[in-house]
């Protein structure tokens, strides 16, 4: 299995548009960085609106709210939405692209059973998921960190300002991109489900995209009828879980309490969710594949 | 006719010397703050605004005579509220004498004398101001500031080693906070199924409170401008 695997990823590593997602990343990235590096007081101020009000909003006030840990949960903010895109163009391809080229048949040719083929297969699309978050953390949390130091990280909700102290934001964004990993894991494991019914790459690729951004648009829905109906049941709705460990306990004075987490068993609830989804997408996927007709 | 001309001007003499001595008493308070030209205070803050979760930060205020004050967090990011420089009580007299002092006499539960200051100028920012104050300590333990755009300031103070220059060990600053609401396509919120202790409406217009414990301060050493103007 191993050297199935190695083969895999020797196969998504040599193709050159894999390194497609990785340059979008660091692009966006870049980018993200350069103008929040020029111009984000004026970001800010959009952000600010709100509160300038009642508080004082100096240049002094703003220079330290725009340090690296807010930059990187912007960008993170930003970025996971379309990140499903960059997954879906490598697992997509997984069976579709072999069906495409016409190495489908040849490879089930070899001593190695479907399941542990599938398997494989699945394993390597995760492997480069993970790959791509890890890269996403160098350049988005540490790249960020570099150039625009540390401080207080505050987070702007809807109707709550949650604030942490420095030292207390780190293992957060740890916990964070792991979450991150099984909700992309879920995308990718989507888009190898509907891999194994096409003979093109082309057709998964959209599928899942066009999947992603209804659910993710039924998600952010305030149509209260959807709440408790179909919400909850929606695997968008779970990806965005990895923002619950910036959301911090606080006490009845509104004193947040360091290394706490407002609501963990909700987001260990998203988390079983989305690993059911996972052994859904994927289970079927190999149910499918054991019992189809290998034409090409 | 003679009874009630001499009633008159009793009741008359009798408001003037309690007037007067409402005046004495301001003049007593503002002689312990005169004593500060400048201090540095470390102190912990504490931050209770209805949509704000903050942690404790540790602080230093700077003040500088007439009416500079900053506060610094040492540490990290800290929300002031817009009027925190009321928190230095010298900014009560600035132009005492633009104002009108009305003796309200004592409060009943406290027997502080509370004494209002109504400024003779119309298009002043502050509208008015009611201050208690401890009579036997000459010390001022609460205010109420009434502004024209910002709404109303209230302190509480609590005294302790520095009472002598009229500084506080512990201030807690109450003002009014508007409304925050930032659209749900811009955050993309979790909902996490954590119920809201307030409903939307409830987060208009609250009070919210500062709450600053000074652990001690360094007055009269001199303060750079420079930290003002950050």
């Amino acid at each position: 299995m191993w050297i199935l695997l190695k083969i895999e990823l020797f196969k998504i590593f040599k193709r050159p548009r894999t390194y497609i997602a990785f340059g979008a990343i660091a692009a966006v990235v870049l980018l993200f960085q350069m103008g929040m590096k020029f111009d984000g007081k004026t970001y800010l101020d959009l952000i600010l609106n709100n509160v300038n009000d009642s508080f004082e909003v100096s240049d002094d006030f703003k220079s330290k709210l725009l340090n690296g840990y807010f930059i990187c949960f912007a960008i993170l903010n930003v970025l996971l939405i379309q990140m499903p895109l960059m997954v879906a163009l490598i697992a997509g391809d997984a069976i579709a692209g072999e069906a495409n080229m016409g190495t489908l048949r040849l490879s089930l040719t070899k001593p190695v059973s479907r399941t542990e083929y599938m398997l494989v297969k699945f394993i390597a699309s995760m492997i480069y998921t993970i790959l791509l978050l890890i890269w996403l953390a160098i350049l988005a949390l540490f790249g960020s960190m570099l150039i625009f130091g540390t401080n207080s990280l505050v987070i702007f909700r809807s109707e709550v300002i949650e604030q942490m102290n420095s030292y207390d934001v780190l293992w957060r964004y740890l916990a964070a991109f792991s979450f991150a990993t099984v909700a992309l894991t879920t995308v990718a494991a989507l888009s190898f489900l509907l891999s194994v019914f096409a003979e093109n790459a082309i057709g998964p690729i959209i599928a899942t995209m066009s999947i992603v951004i209804v659910l993710t648009i039924l998600s952010e829905f305030n149509i209260p009828i959807y709440d408790q109906t179909v919400k909850p049941y929606l695997f968008t709705t779970h990806m965005v879980a990895w923002k619950g460990f910036f959301y911090v306990q606080a006490d009845a004075d509104n004193k947040t309490i360091d290394g706490t987490i407002q609501n963990l068993p909700a987001i260990l609830r998203s988390l079983g969710i989305l690993v059911i989804y996972i052994a859904g997408f994927v289970g079927t996927a190999i149910w499918v594949f054991r019992k189809k007709d290998i034409l090409t | 006719m003679k009874r009630i001309l001499l009633l008159v001007l009793t009741s008359t003499f009798s408001l003037f010397l309690k007037a007067q001595s409402a005046a004495e008493l301001l003049k007593k308070v503002q002689a312990k703050l005169d004593k500060v030209n400048d201090y540095e205070a470390k102190g912990k803050m504490l931050t209770n605004v209805i949509f704000i979760k903050a942690p404790v930060a540790n602080v230093k205020v700077f003040y500088k005579k007439p009416n500079k004050l900053r506060i610094n967090n040492e540490s990290g990011i800290s929300f002031i509220p817009k009027g925190s420089v009321n928190i230095n009580l010298n900014n009560l007299f600035i132009n005492t004498t633009g104002y009108d002092i009305i003796d309200m006499g004592k409060e009943a539960k406290t027997n502080f004398r509370i004494i209002k200051l109504l400024p003779k100028d119309d298009n002043g920012e502050v509208v008015l101001s009611t201050i208690y104050i401890d009579e036997l300590q000459a010390l001022i333990k609460k205010s109420k500031t009434t502004t024209r755009e910002n709404g109303t300031y209230e302190l509480e103070m609590s005294y302790g080693m520095y009472a002598e220059y009229g500084l506080a060990d512990k201030v807690i600053f109450t003002f009014n906070t508007k409304e925050y609401k930032l659209p749900k396509g811009i955050t993309f919120d979790y909902d996490d199924g954590t119920k809201k202790d307030q409903a939307a409406e409830n987060l208009k217009n609250k009070k919210g409170k500062v709450e600053i414990r000074y652990s001690g301060y360094i007055i009269n050493k001199g303060v750079p401008d420079a930290v003002f103007n950050k």
